[in-house]
């Protein structure tokens, strides 16, 4: 760049060719088109945040994150005599929690052994149809997810909505993003780390535990909160798993709430929509700090 | 001795944790052409090309056709809207301010968008962008095609960006070099060096991008009207894939559950065949 400055500034003082002028004010205009459009995409950002920030704060208050929401009625009374709506989010986020802790569980292991194998076995061709069997399944739809879900686990094992069906889609969504994140981070741990274990006669399987698996946790952990961060805010496979539930719910066989559906219910209610912003704030605000703890641990990593 | 089959025991754990993958996959698609099933014999291959949707009982008809519509006319609208801006967004984040403070907090911010969840985007859309739509008169109600195409390209910037960033930081400095030496403005060092090597990655990463838009569910419900026609124009109201499903699963059964499998299908085929063209192209050329 900068020899062509230089040449740019002898053109200048010496001679300038009548061609060059109008190139150079495209140049210029092009330069300005692209900023201007990249200016148009991050003040997209600001303003889809300002909005809930600005609509959601005033809700924000401590019968928000400890009571459940309130009826169509109560809202509507409230509403009319212009107080906030009374009530809170409480189901949204146990539920929410719950199933997404239950995803974990059900992803996590078999996305590390998963993602483990591929590296092992790279070369292979089988390894390379399942890489891309992944990858499919990362693309899928969720809604799509949804619906074999309820097909499988709706209709089949629980018989009818349940915490669990909406889990089970949450890890299925899960599941190729840990895979490709564990194969990614085990690649950037050194051979010679590796080989130096197993010429010491280590056992494969230590080699996996005490090396493969601790070198490279910094990235795992990046790899499982993006994934979960990503799963967070899933409405549309829980519509057709986990239903909603105007209550808290523990039991694993009942319908479950979670703040993706609230925000739903709220939406198709007129007289919550006082609701929503401030559910929304809390869900972005959640899933904001996942991402900016797992882009934390990335960038502390050594390998 | 003991070591020997301890390190078999976990490779055949690993092997059999990789076959989950394939089951998962095997039944998905087997449940899907299940469920499917009562419609395809209802209705067959005319299942893809009739526009007519009548849950009236009696006289129960469905096709996919209005809803093929919808996901593409969506998805193509949110593809052309998407491009210049993703475009924009790469040239600033990979060339033009290269490594510098700024780049990484653009980036920062586009990666933002990313992280955001497609029911925020729906509210939005709905309480800001088409009450805007309306005011500026460009239509009555602001729902439709063009309110969805616009709010699903600000959803898929993020994706069509972050590949092109990696193409076009991988371009060899020694042939920006050589174009600038013979005094290639920045804009034909972009035009004729650029853009040529790093053809197949922007490809890909925005045919990538496409298969996110067609498979996306409630922003698109939110804002393209829920009506079961064909769409007519840029402001016409109408259906999408994903929509459909979202809104009539709840009280459908029957012959209607099976057709919205079915489209489930539809969509699950449609996205796998655009992912695989993108990741092809990306294993091919990169």
């Amino acid at each position: 760049m900068t020899q062509a400055n230089v040449l740019l500034e002898n053109k200048k003082t010496n001679f300038i060719p009548d061609s060059f002028n109008g190139r150079k004010l495209k140049n210029g205009l092009f330069l300005s088109i692209v900023i201007l459009f990249s200016l148009i995409t991050i003040s997209l950002v600001f303003l889809i945040i300002g909005t809930m920030i600005f609509k959601g704060y005033h809700q924000i208050n401590w019968a928000f994150f400890t009571q459940t929401p309130p009826n169509t009625f109560e809202a509507m009374m409230a509403k009319s005599s212009e107080t906030l709506i009374p009530g809170g989010i409480i189901n949204g986020i146990t539920g929410s929690l719950y199933m997404v802790a239950l995803a974990s569980i059900l992803a996590i292991p078999f996305g590390v052994l998963i993602g483990i194998y591929l590296y092992e076995n790279s070369k292979q061709r089988y390894a390379g149809m399942i890489r891309d069997i992944t990858d499919v399944l990362q693309g899928v739809p969720s809604i799509v997810i949804g619906l074999i879900i309820y097909l499988w686990v709706v209709v089949h094992i629980t018989k009818g909505y349940s915490a669990f069906a909406g889990s089970v889609a949450l890890s299925i969504m899960m599941l190729p993003l840990i895979i490709r994140s564990t194969e990614e981070s085990l690649k950037m741990i050194p051979d010679s780390l590796k080989e130096a274990a197993i010429a010491l006669g280590t056992p494969y399987y230590k080699v996996v535990w005490r090396v493969l698996i601790p070198t490279s946790f910094t990235g795992l952990m990046t790899g499982i909160l993006l994934a979960i961060s990503r799963i967070l805010g899933e409405t549309a496979p829980l519509m057709l798993t986990a239903l909603g539930n105007p209550a808290i719910n523990w039991n694993i066989v009942k319908p479950s709430s979670a703040v993706p559906l609230l925000i739903w219910q709220f939406y198709n209610d007129p007289n919550m929509v006082d609701l929503i912003w401030s559910s929304t704030l809390f869900l972005m605000a959640f899933v904001l700090i996942l991402n900016l703890l797992a882009k934390w641990i990335a960038a502390k990593r050594k390998f | 001795m003991i070591q020997v089959s301890s390190d078999k025991i976990l490779k055949y754990l690993l092997f059999v944790a990789s076959l989950l993958i394939l089951l998962i996959s095997g039944a998905m698609v087997l449940s899907l052409v299940q469920g499917s099933m009562l419609s395809f014999h209802q209705f067959g291959w005319k299942f893809l090309v009739s526009d007519k949707w009548d849950p009236t009982s009696g006289s129960e008809e469905y096709g996919a056709l209005l809803f093929i519509a919808g996901t593409l006319f969506t998805s193509v609208l949110a593809l052309l809207i998407a491009i210049p801006m993703a475009f924009s967004t790469s040239l600033f984040v990979a060339e033009y301010f290269r490594n510098t403070r700024l780049a990484s907090v653009v980036s920062t911010l586009v990666d933002l968008l990313a992280g955001i969840p497609s029911i925020i985007y729906g509210l939005w859309g709905f309480y800001v962008l088409r009450p805007f739509i309306v005011d500026i008169g460009l239509s009555a109600q602001g729902y439709g095609i063009f309110t969805s195409g616009l709010i699903l390209a600000i959803m898929i910037i993020p994706y069509a960006t972050s590949l092109t960033n990696t193409t076009i930081m991988m371009v060899p400095n020694e042939l920006k070099e050589a174009a600038y030496s013979l005094g290639a403005t920045r804009l034909e060092v972009i035009w004729n060096v650029i853009i040529p090597n790093a053809r197949s990655g922007i490809t890909a990463s925005y045919i990538l991008a496409f298969g996110r838009a067609l498979g996306e569910t409630l922003a698109v419900t939110m804002l393209i009207g829920n009506s079961n026609k064909m769409p007519t124009g840029l402001f016409s109201t109408g259906n999408s894939m994903a929509s459909v499903i979202a809104n009539q699963f709840g009280e459908a059964s029957g012959l209607q559950l099976s057709s919205l499998i079915e489209i489930g299908l539809l969509l699950f085929v449609i996205t796998t065949i655009i992912n695989a063209i993108g990741k092809y192209i990306i294993k091919k050329f990169a």
